[in-house]
């Protein structure tokens, strides 16, 4: 017995996911960060960059974090005011939970205080990378 | 900050990344034959590939071998390489929906056999087609829930 509507249904609701999922993938959102937390350099184990500093969570089943990872540490050799720090989100599920972070690569954007000012799930471009750090002072 | 990413005992077997993306496409082909058939034998079949490929990797399935052997010598010769533990989660957690859908079928309830063959399809249509990586989307919400 042949049917043909399960297949239907699935390819139309994965494509329709997948197309979402794609179009937020990198893209730096503000208003996701948790009222009235800060990030502090006791709790990354390091300073923070004295004007921003981008946290990368990363875990070992997820392939974008290595073109992350590589992406963001190149950049900031050219700044002196900016770091990337890689966290393994496995052993710090503490702050997993309160940063709600839900998947990897998720990178947090603070600024010299440690305030979240935006966050990219996925892999970030150069250009949006560019300008969440040109909105920090 | 990242003990458990840099261990030097995990160690790093780094594979051709279009072999998965190949090998999901060959994937969402057979499932949708499964699917639309509602045979339970194809998804048998796919449920010992995706056992091979969560137990040894994905780069030892059957079509992980075509990949090797028929598709890649005619492919650009400049490789990108991934690891090869995001797709051998993967390759995980088809087995388990493949395991789901075989309970459904020799039980007799074949809503379940179609709506856990549906999820293992959709999973492999995503990575095939948007390359969708599913460890980044759920191992971590799958560890925090299980350690709640």
């Amino acid at each position: 017995m042949k049917t043909y509507l399960p297949l239907v249904i699935v390819l139309a609701l994965a494509s329709a996911y997948g197309f979402w999922w794609k179009r937020k993938q990198g893209a730096i959102r503000s208003h996701k960060a948790i009222p009235g937390h800060r990030l502090s350099p006791e709790v990354l184990g390091e300073a923070l960059g004295s004007r921003a500093t981008m946290v990368q969570f990363s875990s070992a089943f997820c392939t974008p974090c290595r073109a992350t990872h590589a992406l963001l540490s190149q950049m900031v050799t050219s700044m002196n005011d900016v770091k990337h720090v890689q966290i393994d989100a496995e052993s710090h599920l503490e702050l997993v939970r309160e940063l709600d972070i839900r998947s990897t690569p998720t990178t947090i954007f603070i600024n010299k205080d440690g305030v979240e000012v935006g966050r990219a799930a996925g892999t970030p471009k150069r250009e949006q990378v560019l300008a969440a750090l040109a909105a920090i002072n | 900050m990242s003990e458990v990413l840099d261990k030097p005992e995990v160690q790093k077997i780094y594979i051709d990344a279009r072999g998965p993306r190949f090998s999901a496409s060959i994937t969402a082909i057979v499932l949708a034959t499964a699917l639309v058939t509602q045979n339970k034998w194809i998804l048998v079949a796919q449920g010992l590939v995706f056992l091979i490929g969560a137990t040894r990797g994905p780069q030892f399935t059957p079509y992980g071998l075509i990949f090797k052997n028929v598709v890649k010598p005619r492919l650009n010769k400049v490789a990108p390489t991934e690891d090869v533990r995001p797709p051998k989660f993967a390759q995980a957690v088809g087995f388990g929906f493949a395991l789901v859908a075989a309970i459904g079928a020799f039980a007799g309830i074949d809503a379940l056999f179609t709506v856990a063959v549906g999820f293992a399809l959709a999973a492999a249509f995503l990575n095939a087609a948007f390359n969708y990586c599913l460890g980044c989307e759920m191992y971590l919400m799958l560890v925090r829930l299980k350690s709640k």
